[in-house]
């Protein structure tokens, strides 16, 4: 074997390798891991405290790191990111509205919201995937306006349904829900407390961060099955998948079912670290924070692993994180929103001008 | 044109050819696919793809002057009308139009005048006179120049894009592409019979085909080209349809084959029965084709592009839209179903390795075993649900690697890095992988290079030596197909034209080739 590993090919020299270690990594992750370390130093010669930084940066992480997830079998499948991840999620709300409205409490309603917002959402992934088969190639742009679409949509839903708790509806009566619901006597923290302790400072959400390492595992152990692998080469090549016996259309759909189910766990473990219930137009943007992360994480439009998820949410949030109190004491209020949008954007179109190969050409 | 050379890439497909076109007469360039007719053409109509690839050398001259055709602009302003393979029309539009497109007749209307001569009015009636006048010109009095291009015959369209190029005024040299390809027969009769009109009206033609019957109905002038050189120039009188075959198809390359070159283990048992296969795969029309496959020998499929030698393996591989019947050891198997077609001891090395064959950005070992994975269960490990056995992939590839001696880092790198000549190796490990008992191999060297060339059909024989596979290679090189096979079949118009032992002579494979069997079956009867 040892004789293979440089069959033929020159050695490398060391700067060439430095250069390829550089490209693996990617030009955007470097600028963003850099302007991720200025940030830092700015907010330690500010004074800000940096035990309570980091604290935050592993809630978020815990907090979005499912959203990011559901990514995968969506990119894996051939779809491209899930630019409508708005369905997992309204399903994922409506399950946990559910759940207040029968007075359920702590860890089970947390379960039940999960679960029942992941079958709901594997429905409406189902239809979704059936309908994306249709629109082969255009599954960005599509996906982003049904995502917009769905939300709206839901707004009328929310307004409509008749949901009697007291702690859902508007403190004056009426129909309709508020805008934003919260979790305190619900299941707000029930992961985050869960085995939670503090380390020099820093509390550190055990519960939160073994959840989100739970769905990581099960969806690395997917990717690895058989099952994932044939949606792997779906995505990668639909033409080599078709000539080797798959059913490609059966297998996108597959994706589409597993990345809305994500997506609707995702945003229950989202409220539940968050303590707040955002209906209307809550879900909007958070499609576009997700596909943000894992690109920046390293993955392309074509292929996305597990590893570029992990990566790719600690990047982004503790960007966010950082940002926002050292930009409210440099310079304005708003400014971490304004970066937030500028980045996740910025990365998104960084991806897209991306060249891909592999397209069905039929 | 004089002393016309063209490199692609280093590569070179022209190697100084000199033809003379005489003013009203026909000229008429032969050779097989690949052999640089439509190279030749594109320097001629000044294609970007010339300019694109680092130009040409060698000069143009025209009634004796030189000149620079350096965009098809500058090729109409000179006076050469092209009549490509493909139509190059407007479904939608009407046939005037589109025989006028980008000529229109206009005449100046309120807003031209304040904006410019683009907005002018389309003087309908003037276009349709001279379309009226173009189509008469071809013979095709009773055609309403009105009707949309959408929906004619394609011999029809033919006609249009002739009328279109007759139509310009300074049209001096028409150069037709294949243009009977796709017509019937007695479509091909007018066409042939319109050219002879034109050329007595003073146009002269430049006239590419492979079918040699119709070369010497109608041309003064013969090139045969072979390979990018011109191996004869000659008069009609002096040729006869055997002696341009054998020109066209020449022995290009000495035997491959194999070192040890034992007789392959053939028996005289049918594995495979192919009866009456349709194949609606797009440019590669299989139309009821019947070949019978026998156990342990090698069967070479050839025959000029277009003409569905491709369309069969894709067919029988579930890749295209097939009907028909296939018998594999005596038990029907059902079509379009690329499962069942692997499952039953089948597999497929494609003749699009980038596009069908390969996971570009995937490893050398993945993409060697994920087909096995999926139709065969192998390289899974149970533990409650089926995992990727990352073990038995690395043992497998490592040995894969080192029996068809694939040049790489390891097997992790990824395969769009390889040459492609190794692509082409993990390609077909990809199909020994599924240890199948037929194996069709489509255009095995296309785009790989000489040296790798020899090392694939090696390969190829290797496997059916030792492993007992039978073997089906499709391939557009005949000479390759003749240094392994134990057969050749020709592919014509979508059928089986004939079945020849590679040792038979040039004249019996060019003449299979260009379809003179049928031809001359059909005149019989």
């Amino acid at each position: 074997m040892a004789d293979l590993e440089n069959n033929g090919l020159p050695r490398e020299s060391m700067g060439e390798r430095i250069r390829e270690v550089v490209k693996d990594f990617g030009i955007p992750r470097f600028i963003i891991l850099g302007f991720l370390i200025l940030l830092i130093v700015a907010a330690k010669v500010l004074g800000l405290s940096m035990p309570q930084l980091l604290g935050s940066i592993l809630t978020r992480f815990g907090m979005n790191g499912i959203l990011v997830l559901a990514m995968i079998p969506a990119i894996q499948s051939g779809t491209g990111p899930n630019f409508v991840l708005p369905l997992g999620i309204t399903c994922g709300i409506v399950a946990m509205t559910l759940s207040i409205e029968l007075d359920m409490t702590g860890l089970s309603a947390f379960l039940f919201s999960a679960g029942f917002g992941a079958l709901l959402a594997g429905i409406a992934g189902y239809f979704y995937g059936v309908f994306q088969n249709k629109v082969k190639g255009q599954e960005m742009t599509v996906g982003t306006y049904v995502g917009f679409s769905v939300v709206s949509l839901m707004c009328i839903f929310w307004t409509l349904v008749p949901f009697k708790s007291p702690e859902m509806i508007w403190p004056y009566g009426g129909s309709g829900l508020r805008v934003t619901i919260t979790l305190e006597k619900r299941f707000a923290g029930v992961l985050d407390n869960l085995f939670s302790f503090d380390v020099m400072g820093v509390t550190v959400p055990t519960g939160l961060l073994l959840f989100f390492a739970l769905f990581c595992v099960l969806t690395w152990l997917y990717m690895r099955s058989k099952s994932g692998i044939a949606m792997m080469m779906v995505g990668s090549n639909p033409r080599f998948a078709e000539s080797a016996g798959l059913n490609v259309n059966r297998l996108r759909v597959l994706g589409s079912v597993l990345s809305q189910m994500l997506a609707a766990v995702g945003i229950v473990v989202y409220a539940e670290s968050y303590g707040f219930l955002q209906l209307y137009m809550g879900p909007l943007f958070m499609a576009f924070f997700a596909v943000a992360s894992i690109l920046i994480g390293g993955a392309s439009l074509k292929r996305a692993t597990v590893t570029h998820a992990v990566i790719g949410t600690f990047l982004f949030q503790s960007i966010l994180v950082v940002s926002m109190p050292v930009a409210n004491l440099v310079v304005a209020d708003n400014l971490a929103d304004v970066v937030r949008i500028i980045i996740s954007n910025g990365i998104i179109l960084y991806a897209l001008t991306r060249k891909e190969a592999g397209v069905d050409v039929r | 044109m004089r002393d016309i050379q063209k490199e692609y890439f280093g590569n070179r497909v022209l190697k100084g050819v000199s033809i003379r076109v005489e003013p009203g007469k026909i000229y008429s360039i032969v050779g097989e696919n690949g052999a640089g007719k439509s190279t030749l053409m594109n320097i001629l109509f000044g294609m970007p793809v010339i300019h694109n690839t680092g130009g040409f050398s060698g000069e143009i001259l025209m009634d004796g002057n030189p000149v620079r055709i350096s965009s098809p602009q500058d090729a109409v302003d000179l006076g050469i009308g092209m009549v490509h393979q493909e139509f190059m029309l407007l479904p939608g539009f009407s046939i005037a139009e589109n025989i006028k497109l980008n000529r229109e007749i206009t005449f100046p209307n309120m807003v031209s005048r304040l904006f410019g001569s683009r907005l002018q009015s389309l003087d309908i009636p003037a276009m349709r006179r001279d379309s009226r006048k173009a189509l008469d010109r071809l013979g095709l009095s009773t055609l309403d120049e009105m009707l949309p291009v959408a929906g004619l015959p394609v011999g029809y369209m033919q006609f249009v894009e002739i009328a279109r190029e007759i139509d310009k005024e300074k049209t001096k040299i028409l150069v037709l592409d294949e243009p009977t390809a796709v017509l019937t027969e007695s479509e091909a009769e007018v066409l042939l019979a319109t050219m002879r009109r034109l050329a007595g009206e003073g146009i002269s033609i430049l006239f590419i085909t492979h079918r040699l019957d119709e070369v010497l109905a109608v041309s003064e002038d013969i090139t045969v080209l072979r390979d990018g050189e011109q191996v004869a120039t000659l008069k009609t009188g002096e040729a006869s349809v055997s002696r341009l075959a054998e020109l066209m198809v020449g022995r290009k390359l000495e035997a491959v084959g194999c070192d040890a070159c034992a007789p392959s283990p053939k028996g005289d048992k049918t594995l495979l029965k192919i009866e009456d296969l349709r194949v609606d795969m797009p440019g590669e029309r299989v139309r009821g084709l019947d070949l019978d496959v026998y156990e342990g020998e090698i069967l070479g499929v050839g025959g000029l592009a277009g003409h569905g030698k491709i369309g069969i393996a894709n067919g029988v591989l579930g890749m295209y839209p097939a009907e028909g019947k296939l018998i594999l050891d005596g038990k029907e198997l059902p079509l379009n179903n690329a499962l069942e077609a692997l499952r039953s001891g089948m597999a497929f090395v494609s003749e699009d390795r980038r596009g069908v064959g390969l996971l570009l950005d995937e490893s050398i070992e993945t993409n060697m075993t994920v087909t096995a994975m999926q139709c065969q269960e192998k390289f899974l490990r149970r533990m409650g649900i089926s995992l990727a056995d990352g073990g038995a992939i690395r043992r497998h590839a490592l040995k894969m690697i080192r029996d068809l001696d694939i040049r790489c880092t390891g097997p992790e790198q990824i395969v769009r890095r390889l040459s492609g000549g190794n692509q082409q190796k993990v390609c077909i490990a990809k199909a020994i992988t599924l240890e199948p008992r037929l194996i069709f191999v489509s255009e095995p060297t296309r785009g790989i290079d000489v040296g790798a060339k020899k090392i694939v059909l090696d390969l190829l024989v290797r496997l059916n030596r030792e492993m007992g596979v039978t073997v089906v290679i499709t391939s557009s090189e005949l000479a390759e197909l003749r240094s392994i096979c134990d057969r050749i079949a020709i592919i014509y118009n979508g059928k089986l034209e004939g079945v020849l032992p590679p040792d038979a002579s040039d004249v019996d494979f060019g003449l299979l080739m260009a379809g003179e069997m049928s031809h001359s079956r059909k005149e019989a009867s």
